[in-house]
């Protein structure tokens, strides 16, 4: 039977067993690249596309919302490296030292916003973060004696609003990624830097942080994009995508008003192209930076 | 070969796996964009509206089955519909079996999909593009109706011949709402959307030490905004504290320039034909008076930005504010969010600038339309307009949808004005429809949806309208030339 023969041959079964992958690979993700990419220089109509070049680049370079959806989305991107590495990467050393009790329960706590839905959790912090009296916000402001405060209509309090929103659900995963490339280090490593009569403080920085370096690169990594794709927060938490002088704008909340609210797809997939430019340039640079492509010493 | 079935099993799995991953990403997004799953919902604002609720419901929808039911005869001609409000859907069910028992020799099958409101436009839109899959009717909400209509006839069957019995009595302003830039009507309307004045009348009462007739006196007197705003002075005086207000303007919404517009038959878009302007006198006049009733203390910002949120229900049962304009589906806003207030609160004509102008205006809505690629096209279209037109269709959209209903020949029935089972009849002091029958169906103005209206709105909700009230003193002419510019961008 050549069926047989085929399916039982060992040069064979590796393609047939990445097919699928690369079959949704090319259809979902791919394609949509390269159409995207088409579509940027089109202008899409309702019965019919013309080819317009350049155009909605140069107007995207002139468009001063764009440029306020960029700044936010750097803004954002940024303060979330800045808060959810350093202290999930703490919390995991600490978890995985002596020092604290109830290990499973607090691992257990920090995880658990990441299960939540987004959609509720936002609604939840909009309510928490009303400029009503009976926020939560408000009420402990106004317990100090410095009255209500309108959090989500002003520039810093909005964007705070969205960084402890993301601290809250994203501290615990990037925590469980610190754990896992905890656990790999040997043990043998530690007890010779205790021979050698290392502090504490020094087994973190020369033996901890060194040999974590594949786990901060990947965490560093996907944070850094979805710093620069975050969309629903926002959206859940000013109920809807119009944030006032657009302080909650993000570069994909951008994309979806204009490819969805007003149907403008030629313009959308021009956002859409420079989002995923700017952050392949970020993370190349940031991968190169970090010798991500320098070949393994041995 | 037990170990082929492995290896089939297996790549079976992985393929499954991976288009689960893919489909659970896909379900955020549209759960996202489910925010507006209501059929009241006008672009940028109403965006906002029952957003928790919707989202929630789309949250448990994106992990379940998409909902589906058929209704009606088997052996019927079979409809698809596409909605995103699952009570639509049921709408058309019961329609559906009212139909087959009035016409057995055309009896039909239709099976109502709900999907979620972001999903369900961009699915129809890329079914018209591709000129395949649509299905027969379909619910298109108001905002989106723009991207919908542009196809006119190659898209959309004209529903002029089948509306065409009810038109004497339908509001000509809805109707209109919905008509293609070639003047065909491509949408059927569930509601008016008919803005009015909502009255706390027991708290007027109790501050201003009178009966609750004679405050309704009061509010019935109130003709031009100049009357509203001496009424307002009253309770002021009479509450006598610094927080309580006689109404709050809104930061995230355009209700009150769509009235102020309306009154002197503007429109900002401009209609097909455009230009938009909104360097208009109406909207000044409005938005100056809103900076005269914050400076002097009359009015404060709607909590969050407007009065359809969860700040807005608490600041309205707090009794910080005791009157608002509103569309008439905001109704379903007291009898779900604010149930402690029934009985309370009093509905009456909006307040004009001079006297005998129009005084509401439609706001909201979804249109329904028959496609192109239905192959039922003229009993689809029929099916449609009685569903939505006639008094069977229209009491069950009043019992089961709440809505104020377009045909004005129900409004004036008294067994379906006066029913006092129906829970808006017994929440609000006075019955709705008394309200509307005051109103008269040729005032109630109409502000085009077009393709430029969702820049508008947007603009106004996040600059516009933060600049001049959040800062009482900005000047209206330098904000609304801003938002001129920002418009000029985009036509």
């Amino acid at each position: 039977m050549k069926g047989k023969k085929f399916v039982y041959s060992q040069k064979v079964a590796p393609y047939v067993f990445v097919v699928p992958f690369i079959l949704s690979f090319a259809i979902f993700w791919i394609y949509p690249l390269i159409t995207a990419f088409t579509m940027s220089f089109q202008d899409i109509g309702a019965i019919d596309s013309e080819w317009i070049g350049f155009k909605n680049y140069t107007k995207l370079l002139k468009d001063k919302v764009f440029l306020i959806a960029v700044a936010n989305s750097a803004k954002y991107m940024f303060f979330t490296l800045v808060l959810l590495i350093p202290f999930p990467m703490l919390f995991a050393v600490l978890m995985d030292s002596n020092v604290v009790k109830a290990k499973g329960v607090w691992k257990a706590l920090l995880y658990m916003p990441a299960l939540t839905s987004v959609v509720i959790s936002g609604t939840l912090f909009r309510l928490m973060f009303t400029e009503y009296k009976t926020g939560q916000m408000n009420l402990i402001t106004q317990a100090l004696g410095l009255g209500t405060y309108k959090w989500l209509k002003n520039g810093w309090s909005g964007m705070l609003a969205l960084l402890i929103l993301a601290c809250w659900r994203w501290t615990g995963v990037n925590m469980l990624y610190f754990l896992s490339g905890l656990k790999a280090i040997d043990t043998s490593l530690y007890e010779a830097a205790d021979i050698d009569g290392a502090t504490p403080v020094q087994k973190f920085f020369y033996v901890t942080l060194p040999l974590l370096k594949p786990t901060t690169i990947y965490v560093l990594t996907i944070s850094v994009y979805a710093g620069l794709a975050m969309f629903l927060e926002s959206y859940m938490l000013w109920a809807g995508n119009s944030s006032p002088n657009n302080i909650g704008l993000t570069i994909v909340g951008y994309l979806y008003k204009r490819g969805i609210e007003k149907n403008n797809m030629g313009y959308a997939c021009a956002v859409g192209v420079v989002l995923l430019i700017v952050a392949l340039i970020i993370n190349f640079t940031q991968l190169i930076l970090n010798g991500t492509f320098k070949k393994e010493e041995d | 070969m037990k170990k082929k079935y492995v290896g089939v099993l297996l790549s079976v799995a992985m393929v499954a796996s991976l288009l689960a991953g893919c489909g659970s990403g896909a379900a955020d997004g549209a759960a996202a964009a489910d925010a507006g799953a209501d059929a009241a919902v006008e672009a940028t604002e109403e965006a906002a509206e029952e957003v928790a609720e919707a989202a929630e419901g789309e949250a448990e929808a994106a992990e379940e089955e998409i909902p589906t039911s058929t209704f009606g005869d088997a052996n019927g001609t079979h409809l698809e519909m596409w909605t995103f409000v699952e009570l639509h859907g049921q709408h058309y069910g019961k329609m559906a079996e009212i139909w087959n028992e009035q016409n057995p020799d055309r009896t039909i099958e239709i099976t109502c999909t709900t999907y979620p409101y972001g999903d369900m436009h961009t699915k129809l839109l890329t079914s018209l593009e591709a000129g395949t899959g649509a299905p027969d009717i379909c619910d298109v909400e108001v905002g989106q109706y723009p991207n919908v209509v542009a196809g006119l006839d190659k898209w959309l069957v004209p529903l002029d011949s089948a509306a065409e019995p009810y038109m004497a009595t339908m509001v000509p302003a809805r109707m209109q709402t919905y008509q293609g830039s070639d003047g065909h009507y491509y949408g059927a309307p569930y509601h008016v959307g008919a803005t009015a004045m909502y009255y706390n009348v027991a708290a007027m009462a109790e501050a201003m030490g009178i009966s609750n007739d004679e405050v309704i006196a009061k509010i019935d007197s109130v003709v031009t905004w100049d009357d509203y705003v001496k009424l307002g002075e009253e309770y002021k005086a009479a509450i006598g504290a610094d927080d309580k207000y006689w109404t709050s303007v809104d930061t995230g919404g355009v209700d009150w320039l769509w009235i102020a517009m309306a009154e002197y038959g503007d429109d900002w878009t401009g209609g097909f034909e455009g230009p938009a302007n909104v360097k208009l006198d109406s909207v000044k006049k409005m938005l100056t008076m809103q900076q005269d009733w914050l400076k002097s203390g009359l009015a404060m910002i709607s909590p969050d930005g407007h009065v359809d949120l969860e700040a807005g229900f608490q600041n309205i049962m707090d009794h910080n504010i005791v009157s608002f304009p509103k569309a008439l589906w905001f109704m379903s806003r007291f009898t779900n969010y604010m149930p402690e207030e029934k009985g309370n609160w009093y509905i009456a004509k909006c307040p004009v600038f001079e006297a005998g102008q129009k005084c509401s205006v439609g706001i909201g809505g979804t249109g329904t339309v028959v496609t192109q690629q239905s192959q039922a096209k003229d009993l689809a279209a029929e099916f449609l307009c009685w569903a939505k037109m006639s008094d069977e269709g229209e009491q069950n959209i009043w019992d089961t949808l709440g809505f104020d209903v377009c045909n004005t020949a129900q409004w004036s029935d008294d067994a379906f004005a006066h029913d006092d089972n129906n829970q808006f009849n017994q929440y609000f002091i006075n019955y709705p429809y008394d309200v509307l029958n005051e109103i008269g169906m040729d005032n109630i103005g109409k502000i085009s949806v077009v393709a430029i209206s969702p820049t508008i709105n947007e603009y106004m909700c996040t600059t516009t309208l933060n600049e001049v009230l959040e800062d009482p003193d900005y000047s209206v002419d330098d904000a609304l030339q801003e938002c001129q510019d920002a418009v000029d961008m985009e036509q």
